[in-house]
């Protein structure tokens, strides 16, 4: 089993026992299957239920509703080694969508909702799904087009979601749909459960990364959606998705920091043992100041993810900061990635080793969760330029 | 139920490769190696939950479950405790004690003094632990109190909280099941992870427990968060009226020669057969 990392500066003894039980889980369950469970693009349903029985998957969330309390800090700790000693970032994603599906449930939604679709969810018994994004555009969240129209106890929904991760195997989804007028006061979310005559599957999409983890097409048409599974008020969408936002843009920087810190041991173990011309790699004092230019960029990526985090926990509104960290992260995961792939040559270029996957893998979080674009639009805008 | 549960920490297991010996040969230095809680330990802690509780229901305990580690009183010591806590035992007893100063024989002097303090219906042990594999402690320890020791048990069931149980016995030569009356001492083998391997008349017996290969239950992050504030007793040798003797003396260590690492093929199984028996010489 791998050393555990420094670790995040806020974190107590109690962070590193929660690292040290998930490294077990994640070693023992994810990690003898990771190779596999990706190539075949798909793990297990069951490890849902294993990591909810194991305590995990309800870290984060309050213990009335099943969870088993904690806060960002702790998901972070906890996601951190799942990619550490599971060495499956699809796997790693895969296993925590619910972790964007679930909050406007959480923040919003009433006790009926909360017993249908978040306990069970942490149970393991119900995979959740959140979606944005349309095939039409994802950026412009404020643009959605997926239609619900209210026809008695109803909502009529029609439209399509796109790059929806978990989509294909969801029990539910937590929709983005337009229930007012055109801009950002005419959306509202709404709860789909995959069984709905009128929503499908149309596509499970094939990607650069995250393999292991599915990602959805989806299509309503004529979808009777009960009025009941509307989370909140109507129009108040927007709010919510802005505020999920923040949190999984920090769940974003911390997967970036870890994918790093994997590649990285990766390639400091390699670089101790792979030889040419006589010695091993880290003698050539090249290698050595790759590999110290990497744990420098992960520990300045691990700080202001941190700070973050910290900021976050103590009350204070960082949408700006959360960016600044997702990109500053997502920056670095690509460059550690790419050296890593550098320093273990032709074999890096091969998908049996890890840091061939986890570059592709790090491709897409300047994508995902709002782009590198539009995180500079919000730093922006509160700047005020 | 009552029972008592020792835990001791090893230095981690899985890396036993970078153990080294002191220079004069006198004794084995842990160095720079993490502290883990002995696997055998876990394994009996995992047993013992099981006895105590209701599976069904989420956190339904339904007996008592003590710890107690005999070793510095150090950081580590403290976590290995906490970490059994945080998996579901009740509260911890640390006895302070020098490593240097501890063998099987004074373990069980103390256990002998700790079990006659708490008067627990059961002491539950790990059959061995992962550094010295010496695998006597346990039955000193029963012969100490003139309880019954019941080793290597692969199943445990009771339907009256303790006070008789059947125990299968995971031997070389098979299974062998004892029928037993409390108060006694029972040490356990790995086989005691298994989703049916403990009833104990509450827990409905169609009950599947998680699938465990390795150690036992996982602690959660609740879990962890109730241990802070579990009482950890600590006493030293003399609260318990010990003068420690040790009766085992090591008088050198020496490491496995290095492994040269060279790899031979072989074209058929007679070829194989031939190397292992006339060059490893291992059959
Ligand atoms: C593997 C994967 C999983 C995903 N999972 C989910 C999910 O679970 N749920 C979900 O809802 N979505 C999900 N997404 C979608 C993701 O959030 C979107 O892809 C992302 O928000 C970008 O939207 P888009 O693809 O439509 O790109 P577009 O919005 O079309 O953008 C295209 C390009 O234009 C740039 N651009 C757009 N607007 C501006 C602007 N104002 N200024 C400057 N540049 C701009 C973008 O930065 C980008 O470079 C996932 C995507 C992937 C790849």
């Amino acid at each position: 089993m791998e050393a555990p990392t420094k670790g995040y500066l806020f974190e107590t003894d109690e962070h590193r026992a929660l690292r040290e039980q998930v490294r077990r889980f994640a070693a023992a369950e994810i990690a003898p299957n990771a190779h596999a469970w990706e190539e075949a693009n798909e793990f297990p349903r069951e490890l849902y239920s294993r990591a909810a029985k194991a305590g995990f998957l309800g870290v984060g969330y309050p213990e009335e509703l099943g969870g088993d309390g904690g806060d960002l800090g702790h998901v972070l700790c906890a996601s951190e080694e799942v990619v550490l000693a599971g060495k499956s970032v699809g796997t790693c994603v895969g296993l925590g969508s619910h972790g964007i599906a679930l909050p406007p449930i959480v923040r919003f939604g009433n006790d009926d909702q909360k017993e249908r679709f978040v306990r069970p969810t942490l149970a393991g018994d119900k995979i959740a799904a959140l979606a944005i994004t349309e095939p039409g555009g994802g950026s412009d969240v404020a643009a959605v087009r997926t239609k619900a129209v209210r026809d008695g106890d109803h909502y009529v929904v029609n439209g399509a979601k796109t790059f929806i991760t978990s989509g294909c195997r969801g029990d539910y989804i937590t929709t983005a749909v337009r229930t007012g007028g055109e801009g950002h006061g005419g959306i509202s979310m709404l709860v789909v459960e995959s069984g709905t005559p009128g929503f499908s599957v149309s596509s499970k999409l094939k990607k650069t990364g995250w393999w292991a983890s599915d990602t959805a097409e989806l299509i309503f048409e004529d979808c009777r959606v009960p009025a009941t599974n509307l989370i909140g008020q109507e129009g108040t969408g927007f709010l919510m998705i802005m505020m999920n936002f923040v949190t999984e843009r920090l769940f974003l920087a911390g997967q970036c920091v870890a994918i790093a810190e994997l590649a990285y041991r990766e390639s400091v173990a390699y670089a101790k043992q792979r030889q040419a011309f006589g010695k091993n790699l880290a003698g050539f004092q090249v290698i050595r100041h790759k590999l110290a230019d990497m744990a420098t960029q992960i520990a300045a990526a691990r700080a202001l993810t941190g700070e973050c985090v910290t900021r976050y926990l103590n009350g204070e509104e960082t949408p700006s900061l959360a960016a600044m960290a997702k990109n500053a992260a997502t920056d670095m995961c690509s460059a550690v990635c790419d050296q890593a792939v550098q320093i273990h040559g032709g074999y890096g270029y091969m998908r049996e080793y890890v840091v061939e996957r986890l570059y592709r893998d790090a491709r897409l979080y300047p994508i995902g969760g709002g782009t590198r674009e539009i995180m500079n639009e919000i730093i922006s805008k509160v700047e005020g330029y | 139920m009552k029972i008592l549960v020792s835990i001791k920490r090893v230095a981690d297991p899985d890396n036993a490769s970078k153990l080294k010996v002191s220079s004069d040969g006198t004794a084995v230095t842990s160095e720079g190696l993490e502290w883990k809680m002995n696997p055998f330990d876990d394994w009996s802690l995992e047993a013992a939950l099981r006895l105590t509780e209701n599976a069904a229901e989420k956190n339904a305990r339904v007996g008592e479950v003590v710890l107690v580690s005999i070793g510095p009183n150090d950081e580590h010591t403290q976590r290995i405790i906490r970490e059994g806590l945080a998996k579901g035992a009740e509260r911890g007893i640390l006895v302070e004690a020098d490593d240097a100063n501890l063998d099987s024989n004074v373990v069980s002097q103390i256990l002998k003094a700790v079990v006659d303090k708490e008067n627990p219906d059961l002491v539950v042990m790990g059959k061995q632990a992962a550094d010295g594999d010496s695998n006597v402690a346990g039955t000193k320890l029963a012969a100490r109190l003139g309880w019954p020791i019941i080793n290597y048990a692969m199943k445990i069931s009771t339907n009256d909280d303790g006070k008789t149980l059947e125990v299968k016995r995971e031997l070389d030569t098979g299974v062998a099941t004892v029928k037993v009356t409390g108060p006694a001492v029972i040490t356990t083998s790995d086989r005691i992870l298994q989703p049916e391997s403990v009833k104990n008349g509450i827990t409905p017996a169609d009950h599947q427990y998680a699938k465990l290969e390795v150690g036992g239950r996982y602690a959660s992050l609740k879990g962890i968060m109730q241990a802070k504030k579990k009482p950890i007793d600590q006493m030293s040798l003399g609260d318990l009226g010990i003068e420690a003797k040790v009766a085992l003396k090591y008088t050198k260590f020496e490491l496995p020669p290095a492994r040269s690492g060279d790899t031979t093929f072989v074209e058929s199984v007679e070829d194989l057969v031939d190397k292992l028996h006339n060059t490893a010489k291992v059959i």
